[in-house]
């Protein structure tokens, strides 16, 4: 009885620290995330220009109203999903075909494994200038390839116009994130035992039907997680757009947050912006929960 | 098998395939920032300079702030992961380990946290940090990057802290320490290569921030590095010189860290992401 007793007051106090250890976290995440978050969800219902703001008024949904009639808003919201679709595509392509090579037991393995890091490590906007400059229609050095491999006979101004900024951009993040799509790839090829192989093996399976009878079935949990994850980073795309075209020419690759971050800092426009910032959340948010009941199955 | 030759060839095919496609551009910047300015602007472009140029060197040194931007980048991610892992390693401590109810939804919001498009909370953290004047100041940054340094941290610390050995724990426990105890003398030394792993993390996240860098700190000496960088072009030229000499500079030191801790970055990296 007396150690039953001294267990419950054991488990009093340490639920007692759980809490008090937990709470400086859980305060920053309430303060800097959540109190945030539902502020914006209730700006966007009013009329605030910080122009004006003694004008500001509640106008329940009429944000959203005239977004769904705004054709910015529309091709914003297009070139996000072209932009998302596209890189992430794109880039589980390049990933897996990175992570199949850095699987192989051969020399050379470990090069590849640290060059990929590299894209990943810079600052977005360093890579995007980088790349900038390399685009560049007069001193480029991709329209000086290409010349020179025969594939295009003048000069392409592939940032100046609006049939090729988008793929310019998305070649851009492509090249920045498929290592790291790669990487996440490589992890779940290393826990798939080689015993399956090997038993295949010896049943005659050949290399390409082992990849889609093994490989990519088991591979699945982990293809969707970075999926997932990608995909929630490609939809909030700014920093590259803001970058190398700024949303040019004309709007043809102005993306939702680069068109929520003009509404609101450059026309001070806190209750429209904000309406576009919850529609990136929305969607965001779906992934988001997605993401974590795939994730939760494992780890919680 | 092993050492069958075709499947060699086309391994070292792609093998320099894609070192090419993901190094070149590097390369392509470490030839332009020692470019003779005539050959910067030669058309088409010139491969291999004629003489090896370091003014945009000293440009980006002495003529523009990029000093600064530098010490401001410094002092930023470097307070933002030591204010986060100091936060987290006691969360993710008692998260991992102490038994109360609704651990699975402190990880569950602190994931979703993570998750934030920082456009959908940019407003309303502008207009809080205008009136407290936190814009144009470190602290205004530091406690904005804790949205995505404590997720992270919380999450990477909470896989570290559940792979020790529980049985080392309840040993001390019994020879009469409190969690306390237990905590500073048995497991945090366990975990030190673990916070190290999400402290190099959080500080490549928060060195290169952009966003709320740029919404935030809007004067030129309170930049950080990689918003003061893309600040370089003016309004009718492009210093492709100066541009590709200061992405040179951030890129080297990344480049080193990035060498000597990959196993490291690569184990923290997918740790969250793909069950082990």
């Amino acid at each position: 009885m007396i150690s039953l007793h001294k267990k419950k007051t054991i488990g009093v106090s340490e639920a007692r620290l759980g809490y008090m250890l937990v709470a400086p976290a859980l305060f920053c995440i309430l303060m800097i995330a959540i109190y945030p978050i539902l502020k914006t969800l209730s700006l966007s219902l009013y009329s605030m220009n910080l122009q004006s703001p003694s004008d500001t008024k509640f106008i329940g949904l009429d944000n959203f109203k005239t977004l769904l009639s705004d054709l910015r808003f529309l091709s914003a919201f297009w070139n996000t999903i072209k932009f998302t679709v596209c890189s992430v595509a794109f880039e589980l392509c390049v990933g897996m075909v990175m992570a199949l090579l850095m699987n192989m037991k051969l020399k050379g393995t470990g090069v590849i494994r640290a060059a990929v890091l590299v894209p990943w490590a810079i600052p977005t906007s360093v890579s995007a200038l980088m790349w900038m400059f390399m685009y560049n229609d007069q001193y480029g050095v991709v329209n000086d390839i290409l010349t020179k491999l025969g594939i295009i006979s003048k000069n392409v101004a592939w940032l100046g116009q609006a049939s090729t900024a988008m793929k310019a951009m998305i070649f851009t993040d492509v090249w920045k994130t498929s290592p790291f799509m790669g990487l996440l790839l490589l992890a779940g090829l290393q826990g798939i035992s080689s015993d399956i192989y090997e038993a295949s093996a010896v049943d005659g399976a050949s290399k390409i039907r082992q990849f889609f009878s093994i490989t990519l079935p088991l591979l699945k949990p982990t293809m969707l997680v970075a999926l997932i994850f990608r995909t929630i980073e490609a939809f909030r795309v700014f920093d590259i757009v803001f970058v190398m075209t700024g949303g040019g020419p004309g709007n043809s690759t102005e993306t939702l947050s680069l068109y929520a971050y003009k509404t609101i800092f450059r026309n001070l426009d806190f209750g429209m912006g904000s309406a576009v910032a919850v529609v990136i959340f929305l969607f965001v948010l779906v992934f988001a929960f997605v993401y974590i009941r795939v994730l939760g199955k494992d780890t919680l | 098998m092993k050492n069958n030759p075709v499947k060699r060839t086309i391994f070292y095919i792609f093998l320099v395939f894609f070192l090419t496609f993901i190094l070149f551009p590097f390369f392509w910047q470490l030839l332009t920032s020692v470019k003779p300015i005539k050959e910067l602007w030669s058309i088409p472009p010139t491969w291999i300079p004629s003489q090896i140029n370091l003014s945009y060197y000293e440009s980006v040194f002495f003529k523009r702030s990029f000093t600064t931007y530098l010490k401001n980048s410094f002092i930023v991610a470097g307070c933002t992961t030591a204010f986060s892992l100091f936060i987290t390693s006691f969360a993710s401590y008692a998260l991992a380990r102490l038994n109360f109810r609704g651990k699975k939804s402190i990880l569950c919001l602190s994931l979703s946290v993570s998750m934030f498009p920082a456009i959908a909370i940019v407003s309303p953290l502008f207009l809080f940090m205008r009136n407290c004047h936190l814009l144009n100041s470190y602290w205004g940054l530091i406690l904005t990057y804790s949205t995505f340094a404590i997720p992270l941290s919380l999450w990477n610390l909470n896989a570290y802290f559940k792979q020790i050995p529980l049985d080392l724990e309840e040993s001390a426990k019994v020879d009469g320490a409190t969690p306390i105890q237990a905590f500073l003398k048995i497991i945090f030394p366990l975990a030190a290569p673990g916070m190290f792993t999400t402290a190099i993390l959080t500080f490549i996240a928060a060195w290169n921030e952009f966003f709320y860098s740029l919404t935030f700190n809007t004067a030129d000496n309170m930049r950080t590095v990689p918003v003061g960088i893309a600040m370089f072009p003016g309004d009718y030229d492009m210093p492709w010189g100066d541009i590709s000499a200061a992405s040179v500079v951030v890129t080297i030191p990344l480049i080193i860290m990035v060498l000597i801790f990959q196993k490291r970055i690569i184990s923290g990296l997918t740790a969250g992401a793909v069950k082990g």
